[in-house]
């Protein structure tokens, strides 16, 4: 079999045996069974109870968004018309298996019919009747392959409900057909360490068994390799390996200090990112305070809650995002937003922030009490800045509210990018945000596969929008962060550096490779690498072009 | 039957979360409780895939009726949840 090559989103290089996903469980036979109907009822009953306790059971213990896709597939095990149509199924003679999959089928073409919104639905509705089907014709169950060696996970696509359990120590890498830069596989092998390739055609016709390797920067997965190139891989997954023992500030290797910060979504991410070195928080979002509740969180509840992540990098800082709501999370207690059709580009961030101002205000008043109390330097930024206009307004009730320093704006949005020179001069820094820059400077919905090729971060056009922010800010006498995914891309994090971008906050799991890949280069190589990146006209170049000048990455093991 | 006609608040509509924090409150009430568009047939409003069927999108307007033991408050509890939109019951 010829090699593939997909898009590589996770670096790294593993190698190992191909396990693919459990594969679609089969359609249950047609057969008209003479059984005890009552029996069978009790059979499907029993099932669907089953898979809906287990679903439940893997929501609590997988938490957030993904325990909130977990308990509504539950909830479709639990459906009352699904328990009468598989009841009267069966008393049309089929058996519990075949019933159950009438009646999903039944349901499954009307929500087939209701258009694009139902489209994850139908999704959510057949795992949960593969679940069920699974269970009554005692086949596998699907989801990630039970092994005992270590293997290649290749998927269709990885969903939640397969990774919430995956066992790092049995997955090597991934590889999957689907997906993109910002798809929860590659999210998730991002924040595991894993090599990991996306939207790689091919990748399912891979025979289990079959060795690969899969190379994460590249998207290269080369079949049946060489011993030679074995051998290679093993050294390289030790040298990256052994990154991980290594702590210390951010710097290069002549000594340019790159504080290295950590991405987290509330108090619960501390421990993480104190483990992994962080030296302070990039981007602390705070919509886990606010959202799913009836009322807004008191002025002792926010105190408390940032107090707890300021205390933990008593020496370092943390950079909070105020509120970044839209239509698409709204908030019970504030004015309901009026129908957006494109919430991404709707009243969202700060524009939501200016027709809530009160809501702000509190928010920034909590902010300086519990900081007030001592711990990390203090700092805060607006969400969707697309102006000056906007940068001016946050900048005053920052100061408003007692912050002469220390306010900063995101930069997401590519007018805000076009125009940092004027945006930076409002404020004391600005933070890009690599995922929503990619996905409004490329008009691709950032959560879609089939546009993973838009939302890769080496594009030549995000790679401007990042450098001539970096440039003008610096003009400006301004600091520039990048709180991204590119920022956790070992290579690309030396693009940055080389870009003039001054600190770096990421998933904490990414700090120690990017911490390993800036130590072996000086910031004249960062700067080389950057200006080969630009030069590029695709994605592939610039990552092999700057590639070129970031020669201490094999030494990693990248 | 108790009904009331009801205006779904902004948002995507009776989809996702909302469809589901939706169908866990009309789940508590004693009685039946049903759904429709309006001239639509009724469904079930205790069903998740009978309600996600329903394809209800921010804006439309819809029929709650239930009967049974506290109709009129079951009807104000969800009447509320679908005007308030995608906030509703969170």
């Amino acid at each position: 079999m010829a090699d593939l090559r997909g898009l590589g989103v996770s670096p790294g290089m593993a190698a190992g045996p191909v396990r693919r996903m459990g594969e679609r469980v089969p359609e249950p036979p047609h057969d008209v069974t003479a059984g005890n109907s009552d029996a069978e009822i009790a059979e499907a009953t029993d099932a669907l109870g089953a898979v809906a306790a287990d679903l439940e059971s893997r929501g609590e213990r997988a938490g957030g968004d993904a325990e909130d896709v977990l308990s509504a597939q539950a909830m479709m095990a639990r459906d009352p018309g699904l328990a009468e149509a598989v009841d009267k199924a069966i008393h049309k003679g089929h058996s519990a298996a075949r019933a159950v999959f009438e009646a999903f089928g039944s349901y499954r073409d009307v929500l087939a019919g209701a258009g694009e919104y139902m489209a994850g639905r139908v999704a959510d509705l057949d795992d949960v009747r593969d679940r069920v089907v699974a269970r009554l014709l005692g086949v596998p169950m699907p989801g990630v392959p039970e092994s005992a060696e270590p293997f290649v996970l290749v998927a269709h696509d990885l969903a939640p409900a397969d990774t919430a359990f995956l066992d790092p120590a049995k997955v090597r890498g991934f590889v999957t057909e689907e997906g993109g830069p910002t798809s929860h596989s590659a999210i998730l092998a991002r924040s595991l360490g894993l090599p990991a390739v996306v939207a790689c055609p091919g990748a399912t016709t891979i025979v289990d068994g079959t060795v690969v390797i899969v190379d994460g920067a590249s998207g290269e997965v080369r079949v049946d390799p060489s011993a030679d190139e074995l051998g290679a891989v093993r050294q390289a997954a030790a040298a990256r390996h052994a990154t991980q023992a290594v702590t210390g500030p951010g710097a290069t290797a002549d000594g340019h200090k790159v504080p290295l910060l950590a991405n987290i979504g509330g108090p619960s991410d501390i421990a993480a990112a104190v483990a992994a070195g962080a030296e302070g928080v990039g981007l602390f979002r705070t919509e886990i305070l606010f959202l799913d509740r009836a009322d807004e969180p008191t002025a002792e509840e926010q105190e408390a809650a940032y107090r707890q992540v300021l205390a933990a990098f008593p020496d370092g800082k943390v950079v909070v995002r105020v509120l970044d709501a839209g239509a698409d999370k709204p908030l019970p207690f504030l004015p309901a937003p009026s129908a957006e059709a494109n919430p991404a580009l709707g009243v969202r961030g700060i524009r939501m922030l200016r027709h809530s101002p009160g809501l702000l205000d509190r928010q920034l008043a909590a902010l300086v009490t519990a900081a007030g109390a001592g711990g990390a330097r203090l700092e805060v930024m607006a969400p969707m800045v697309a102006d000056v206009a906007e940068a001016r307004w946050f900048a005053g009730r920052c100061r408003a509210a007692g912050l002469t320093e220390g306010v900063g704006v995101m930069v997401e949005v590519p007018a805000a990018a076009l125009r940092a020179v004027h945006i930076a001069a409002e404020v004391e820094f600005v933070s890009i945000g690599t995922n929503d820059l990619a996905q409004y400077a490329f008009a691709a919905d950032r959560m879609l596969g089939a546009l993973a090729h838009l939302q890769d971060p080496w594009q030549a056009a995000l790679l401007d929008l990042v450098a001539l922010t970096a440039a003008a800010t610096a003009g400006a006498g301004r600091r520039t962060g990048v709180c991204g995914e590119a920022a956790a891309d070992p290579a690309l994090a030396c693009v940055l550096v080389g870009m003039g971008v001054n600190t770096l906050s990421m998933g904490a799991a990414s700090i120690a490779l990017v911490r390993a890949a800036l130590s072996r280069h000086t910031t004249d190589q960062c700067a080389a690498a950057a200006t080969a990146a630009r030069a590029a006209v695709t994605a592939g170049d610039a990552r092999s072009a700057a590639r070129e000048h970031l020669t201490g990455l094999a030494d990693v093991g990248l | 039957m108790p009904e009331r006609q009801v205006t779904v608040g902004p948002g995507v509509g009776l989809h996702a979360r909302p469809a589901a924090l939706f169908v866990k409150a009309a789940s508590k009430a004693p009685g039946d409780v049903r759904i429709g568009t309006l001239g639509g047939e009724p469904v079930n409003a205790k069903s998740i895939l009978a309600v996600l069927g329903l394809d209800v999108r921010g804006g439309a307007d819809i029929v709650l009726s239930t009967d049974g033991d506290g109709a009129d408050e079951t009807l104000d509890t969800l009447a509320a949840m679908i005007e308030a939109g995608e906030s509703g019951g969170g």
